[in-house]
């Protein structure tokens, strides 16, 4: 445990000020070249700069980098892999559009080094009832896994500062449980995706500076479903995860097909003349969370915001409690 | 959500796990896998249906759609 602090201070160090300081200039950059989309909720022609999922990456890497060169785990190596694919599949989305199935495939595609790597076990552990050996059908949760967990951050990432803020309460609760059941080494592997998700929520938040993107996004949430398979805690970050997953699950059973939220025609949400937002009664819309919390009424982007942190925090305490739960069995 | 994955955990462990083939060999593990993962797929459906069912019950009562 001791041989794992010096490494933990540099890595999660680089991993904030990386991002804190990269950002800036990227925002400049991204600004200069244009490269730029509206933010549409927002009063005028606000232009907001996109994707930050370069800063974010770099940041993953360096960090992830340091603790591979004192630990030297496979785990580390399908992480950087991993999150390094879903990163660039994202990165291909944000600057040409592709249909709705060319994220969930190709993510799939992005699970197979953790299975040639080996940095998996194949037992399932369940709170109160123990584990379960599936060695053949794991794989399909590898691959079942990281395709969500992309996915489900991307499809959050609707609103300022959402998407980051709820990896930020999500990662950091993930490394919780992983302390609690004494996986220490993968508990301190797991820290630098709260400390950039952190240092990239300073731009993020409203007013957003800068937008993560799919690269960001996928980035995020490919890192967070690796930490999980490595770590053993499928089930714990399933349950941390439960606001982003119930939002996929809405959105989908709502269109029922995979397709992109700009292929949608029905608004599940409009604003107001005070530009809050609310929920329409489009039945051809998708059902989203964000729809689902306006039902009470209209509320501000912020405000709404802050109903889906709660929410991350609710899911997180369960998370923790699933964590004791699981650890009788350790 | 939490509850379902609490009592679908219990069905995993409880009837999932133990089952097993042994009449075909060095296949059994792939048959036991194959049944695991159609009872783990029938599972999930009604896991959708009744969120499915929670979904439009919410909607229907807040929104009146």
């Amino acid at each position: 445990m001791i041989e794992l602090i010096i490494p933990t201070i540099i890595s999660c160090f680089l991993a904030f000020f990386i991002v804190f300081f990269i950002t800036p200039p990227l925002i400049k950059i991204l600004e200069k070249k244009n490269f730029v989309v509206k933010d549409v909720n927002k009063k005028g022609n606000v232009m907001i700069a996109r994707p930050g999922g370069l800063s974010i990456m770099l940041g993953i890497i360096v960090s992830e980098l340091i603790f591979y060169v004192f630990l030297q785990l496979n785990e580390i190596l399908a992480i950087i892999i991993t999150t390094t694919l879903a990163f660039l599949i994202g990165y291909v989305d944000d600057r040409k559009t592709m249909s709705g199935w060319f994220k969930p495939v190709m993510l799939a595609i992005a699970a197979l080094p953790i299975i040639f790597i080996g940095a998996y076990d194949s037992d399932l552990t369940f709170p109160l009832f123990g584990d379960v050996q599936i060695p053949i059908l794991y794989f399909g949760l590898i691959i079942f896994m990281i395709t969500i967990t992309g996915n489900t951050i991307n499809s959050i990432d609707v609103l300022n500062g959402v998407a980051s803020g709820f990896m930020v309460i999500a990662s950091f609760t993930l490394s919780i449980c992983l302390f609690i059941l004494q996986n220490y080494e993968i508990a301190v592997i797991s820290l630098p995706l709260g400390f950039v998700s952190l240092a990239f929520y300073k731009y993020h938040k409203i007013p957003s500076k800068i937008f993560p993107g799919d690269s960001g996004a996928l980035a995020f949430g490919a890192m967070y479903g690796t930490i999980a398979i490595v770590g053993g805690v499928e089930i714990i970050a399933a349950i941390i995860l439960l606001p982003a997953i119930i939002n996929s699950f809405l959105f989908l059973s709502s269109v029922k097909r995979i397709v992109e939220h700009r292929q949608i025609k029905g608004k599940p949400v409009e604003h107001t003349d005070d530009f809050k937002l609310k929920a329409t009664k489009d039945q051809t819309a998708p059902v989203t969370l964000v729809r689902l919390i306006l039902t009470n009424g209209p509320l501000s982007e912020k405000q709404i915001g802050l109903e889906i942190f709660k929410l991350a925090i609710f899911s997180g305490i369960l998370g923790i409690i699933t964590a004791f739960l699981m650890g009788i069995f350790v | 959500m939490w509850i379902l994955i609490i009592i679908g955990g219990a069905i995993v462990i409880l009837v999932l796990g133990p089952i097993s083939i042994s009449q075909y060999g060095e296949f059994n593990s792939f048959f036991g896998s194959v049944i695991q993962g159609t009872i783990a797929i029938i599972l999930v459906v009604i896991w959708i249906l009744i969120l499915s069912a929670l979904k439009n019950w919410i909607f229907k009562k807040e929104l009146k759609f």
